[in-house]
C-alpha cells in the first residue's frame, strides 16, 4: 500500500479538509480572541488587553481547580498506567480462568455511556458509606482511564518477541529484574501514549467528575460546566487559551525529539 | 515453544495473581459491582430522603408507558441517529484523503491537529460556538451587516444547536475509528476493481464501502452511544429547551434525587450498549474500536 506514491490531491480534496479543520478549530479561534477582550462580559469585543493572563494567575478558585485537576489527571494516569501494564503483561502471557470475562467487562467504559458509570459510582460509594472526595474522583477516573491503557499496550505487545525475555531469564536475570530490565523498556512507547491518552482523558472529563467529586472538589472542567449556561468569566478564556498555547509548544517540542532521535 | 514455557503459561498461579489481580479486583469491585448495584437499585423503591429503600418494586420501569418519558426517549434517540449520520457523512471523506490521498508525513501532523483540541475542556470549545452562533454572535452581526438579514437569526438554545453541539464533539470519535479501517485498505484490490473495468462509483459501493464496514461500526458505537448520555451538551447549547435521557438521568439522581427511577432510565443505556455491541462483534472485533 505505501510503495505506490501518494495521488496528486485534488483542490476539492484540499478544501474540504481545510473546511473539517475550520469546523474542528473555529471556536478555539474564538477563545483566543475573545480572552484578549477588555469587558469581562464576553457579549461583545471591546478592546484589546492581555490583563485576563495577569489576573488568572491571583484568582484563586480558579488556580485551584486547575491545581484539582492537574493532580488528578496524575494520579489517576499513574494508578492506571501500573494497573494496565501489569495487567496487559499477564494476560499476554498467561491463560487463565475468568481471561474472558476480565477482558469483556474492559471494553464496557470504552462504549458505555459515562453517566452510567458516574450515576453508578455515586450510588455504589453512597451504599459503602464512602463520602465523596479526592480519592472518590481517582477511582472513577481511573476505571475508566485503564481500559484506554491496555488496548493502547496490547496493539504493541502484540509485535513482541518474547524470546528476548527468555534470553535475559537464561542469562540469569529473575522475573522482577526481567520485568524491570526488558519487558517495561520494550513497551515503554506504548505505555507513554497510553498514559497521555489517560490523561487527555482525564483532564477533560465533565461527566463522572461531576457525580463523584466531594464537596469543594471543583475541578475545571466542572467550574466550567457551572458556567456555561450563562457567561463564562474572560479569566477562563485566557486560562483555556493558555493551555492551548503551552499544548502546542509541548506538541513542537516533543515532535524535534522525535525527529533527533530518528 | 518449549515445555518451560508451557507450564509459565498454565500454572504459574502467583505470577497471574500479581499480574492480573490487582486490575480484577479493581474492575469487578468499581465497575462490575456498580453495574450490578444500578440494576439492583432500578428494582428498589425510593427512599424517604432521597436514597433508596429496600423493598421490589417495578414502578420505575411505570417510567416508560408515561408519554412524557418515552417523548424524550424517542427524542434522544432520532438525535443520536442523526448524529452518528452526519458525523459519518462528514468523517468518511475526509478520512480517506487523509489515510489515502497525502503522503505519510502530512498525515502524522493532521492525524495530530484531531486530537490537539482534546486538550482543551470540551465545555470550552462548545462555548466558543455559542459566542459564534447565539443571536448577538458572530455571524449573525456578520450576517446584518451583509445584509443578508434583517432580525438575527435564532440559533443557539434549539434543537438544531444542540444536534450541532454533538456532531462537533463527537465527529474526532468517527474519524478515528474510520482512519484505523480506511488506513487497512488495500490498494490492490482497489486497483483490481479499476482494472476489471469498474466505475470509480461501483468501486466505492462495491470494494471500498464493504471493506471499511468495521470502522463505520466501530465510529457509529462511538458516536452514538456517548451521544445518549452527554447531558451538558443539551444544557450548554439547547438551554433548557433540550431535555435528553441524559438530563432526565442526572436530574433523578442530583436535583429530585430519585435514584431508583433514575437508576431505571440508566439500565435502558445498557442495555443500547449491550445491543450495539452484540450487533458489532457480528461486522468487527473488540479490539478494533
Amino acid at each position: 500500500m505505501e510503495k505506490r506514491k501518494p495521488k496528486q490531491v485534488g483542490k476539492a480534496s484540499y478544501f474540504y479538509t481545510f473546511l473539517v479543520y475550520t469546523f474542528l478549530y473555529l471556536p478555539m479561534v474564538m477563545v483566543v480572541l475573545y480572552s484578549t477582550n477588555t469587558s469581562n462580559n464576553n457579549l461583545v469585543f471591546k478592546g484589546f488587553t492581555l490583563k485576563w493572563y495577569a489576573s488568572m494567575v491571583t484568582n484563586e478558585e480558579l488556580m485551584k481547580s486547575l491545581g484539582l485537576t492537574l493532580a488528578l489527571g496524575l494520579v489517576s494516569t499513574a494508578i492506571s498506567v501500573i494497573l494496565g501494564t501489569l495487567a496487559t503483561i499477564g494476560m499476554y502471557r498467561y491463560e487463565f480462568k475468568g481471561k474472558e470475562l476480565l477482558d469483556n467487562l474492559m471494553y464496557i467504559p470504552v462504549v458505555i455511556p459515562e453517566l452510567v458509570i458516574g450515576i453508578a459510582s455515586l450510588a455504589t460509594f453512597t451504599m459503602m458509606g464512602i463520602t465523596m472526595s479526592f480519592w472518590t474522583l481517582v477511582i472513577a477516573h481511573v476505571t475508566f482511564c485503564v481500559p484506554f491503557i491496555i488496548i493502547t499496550l496490547r496493539s504493541r505487545i502484540a509485535g513482541f518477541d518474547q524470546s528476548v525475555e527468555e534470553a535475559a531469564m537464561d542469562l540469569g536475570a529473575n522475573q522482577f529484574r526481567t520485568l524491570m530490565r526488558v519487558t517495561i523498556p520494550m513497551l515503554m512507547p506504548g505505555i507513554i501514549s497510553g498514559a497521555m491518552l489517560s490523561l487527555t482523558l482525564s483532564l477533560d472529563d465533565v461527566i463522572i467528575s461531576y457525580f463523584v467529586a466531594g464537596a469543594g472538589q471543583m475541578t475545571l472542567p466542572i467550574r466550567i460546566y457551572g458556567m456555561a449556561r450563562g457567561k463564562i468569566s474572560t479569566e477562563v478564556y485566557a486560562l483555556s487559551s493558555a493551555i492551548i498555547f503551552l499544548t502546542v509548544i509541548g506538541y513542537v517540542i516533543a515532535s524535534h525529539f522525535k525527529e533527533e532521535e530518528e | 515453544m518449549s515445555t518451560e514455557v508451557i507450564k509459565r503459561k498454565n500454572k504459574d498461579r502467583g505470577a497471574i495473581l500479581a499480574f492480573v489481580g490487582p486490575l480484577a479486583v479493581w474492575m469487578l469491585l468499581f465497575l462490575a459491582l456498580p453495574l450490578v448495584y444500578v440494576i439492583f437499585i432500578s428494582f428498589m423503591k425510593k427512599g424517604t430522603y432521597g436514597g433508596v429503600q429496600l423493598a421490589f418494586t417495578l414502578e420505575n420501569y411505570a417510567l416508560f408507558l408515561d408519554p412524557t418519558y418515552i417523548k424524550v426517549i424517542w427524542k434522544s434517540i432520532v438525535l443520536a441517529f442523526w448524529t452518528s449520520l452526519i458525523c459519518l457523512l462528514i468523517s468518511y471523506p475526509f478520512s480517506y484523503v487523509l489515510m489515502r490521498k497525502i503522503s505519510a508525513k502530512k498525515r502524522g501532523i493532521c492525524v495530530l491537529l484531531i486530537m490537539l483540541p482534546f486538550w482543551i475542556s470540551e465545555l470550552i470549545r462548545l462555548n466558543g460556538w455559542s459566542n459564534i452562533l447565539r443571536d448577538s454572535g458572530l455571524l449573525n452581526t456578520l450576517l446584518m451587516k451583509l445584509h443578508l438579514i434583517s432580525k438575527p437569526l435564532t440559533m443557539m438554545y434549539t434543537d438544531g444547536a444542540t444536534l450541532f453541539g454533538m456532531v462537533y464533539a463527537l465527529f474526532p470519535f468517527m474519524v478515528l475509528p474510520l482512519n484505523n479501517s480506511i488506513g487497512k485498505l488495500d490498494s490492490t484490490l482497489i486497483e483490481a476493481s479499476h482494472d476489471l473495468g469498474a466505475s470509480k462509483m461501483r468501486t466505492f459501493f462495491r470494494v471500498i464501502l464493504p471493506l471499511t464496514v468495521p470502522g463505520i461500526f466501530a465510529g457509529t458505537i462511538q458516536v452514538f452511544i456517548p451521544s445518549l448520555g452527554a447531558f451538558y451538551i443539551a444544557d450548554v447549547m439547547g438551554g433548557g429547551n433540550s431535555t435528553l435521557l441524559g438530563n432526565l438521568i442526572k436530574d433523578h439522581f442530583l436535583t429530585a434525587r430519585n435514584w431508583p427511577a433514575g437508576a431505571a432510565l440508566s439500565v435502558i443505556l445498557i442495555i443500547f450498549t449491550l445491543i450495539l455491541l452484540k450487533v458489532y462483534t457480528k461486522f468487527g472485533s473488540l479490539s478494533d474500536l
